[in-house]
């Protein structure tokens, strides 16, 4: 009862953020991201969160470059840095193998957005951590293996 | 979600370089709390969305794995200096956020 209350609420704050970000100008309808995707962020294994990404079979790209540390000091912040040189890169996820729910972020580009996208991540332990990048409707992905000494999910 | 998010935006060349960085516990459901001993509830940013001038350049769903206190930095060509660059994000319990910066 309380997970279906919780749902409801958050498919109800979901739908509410958008709507007001839409009155308030900031998104134009065509360009809001569909809701929070539950089915990929929530996937445990990486198969499960690239089907819910809606990709199949994307191709290694020597394109993609993953600057991340070799060993990362901190599995709380691991600074990840992705760039595609892939012309019309439209989206860049970032995926963790061996974390506990590996879809850590799926970054829409548009209006002149590059393909680059720097942030940091949650490491459980050591694993690859992998860019599925959209480009030109088709799908690409690199990875690079992060050691991780003392995991950070808090698990 | 207290504390207003921080952006700084650039220009290198014909590209912004943007940097934000958001203030939130990015809990991810699993930590125990150290005094209770019980599971502190997942509360993260889901969504975040940028525009320039109005302009969607960033539509991101993120997830728990992003490390608490978000740091996100994208780049958009055709940018100036003196476009406004907003910076919006949603969480799971439905909080908010809002920021906007002049690209300097």
């Amino acid at each position: 009862m309380n997970a279906l209350r919780r749902n409801v609420l958050k498919g109800a704050a979901g739908a509410g953020t958008v709507a007001v970000a839409v009155a308030a100008g900031l998104l134009k309808p065509t360009q809001a991201m569909a809701a929070w995707n539950k089915a990929a962020f929530e996937a445990k294994n990486v198969g499960d969160a690239m089907k819910g990404l809606g990709v199949t079979s994307p191709a290694d790209s020597k394109d993609i470059t993953i600057k991340a540390p070799d060993i990362a000091e901190n599995g709380a912040v691991v600074p990840v840095e992705v760039t595609s040189g892939i012309a019309g890169t439209t989206s860049i996820a970032i995926i963790a193998e061996k974390n506990g729910t590996p879809l850590v972020g799926d970054f829409g580009l548009s209006g002149g957005a590059q393909g680059f996208i720097s942030t940091r991540i949650k490491m459980g332990q050591t694993s690859l951590v992998r860019a599925v990048v959209e480009a030109g409707g088709k799908t690409y992905t690199a990875a690079k293996e992060v050691k991780v000494t003392i995991g950070g999910c808090g698990g | 979600m207290a504390e207003p998010m921080r952006i700084r935006a650039t220009m290198a060349g014909d590209v912004a370089d943007v940097k934000v960085l958001m203030n939130h516990p990015m809990e991810t459901g699993n930590r125990k709390d150290a005094k209770t001993g019980q599971l502190v509830p997942a509360h993260f940013i889901q969504e975040v969305t940028a525009t320039i001038n109005g302009a969607a350049v960033l539509t991101a769903n993120i997830g728990s794995g992003v490390s608490k206190n978000p740091y996100l930095g994208f780049k958009v060509k055709g940018a100036k200096a003196g476009d406004k660059v907003a910076v919006s994000w949603s969480d799971n319990k439905g909080d908010k956020n809002t920021a906007e910066a002049t690209i300097g």
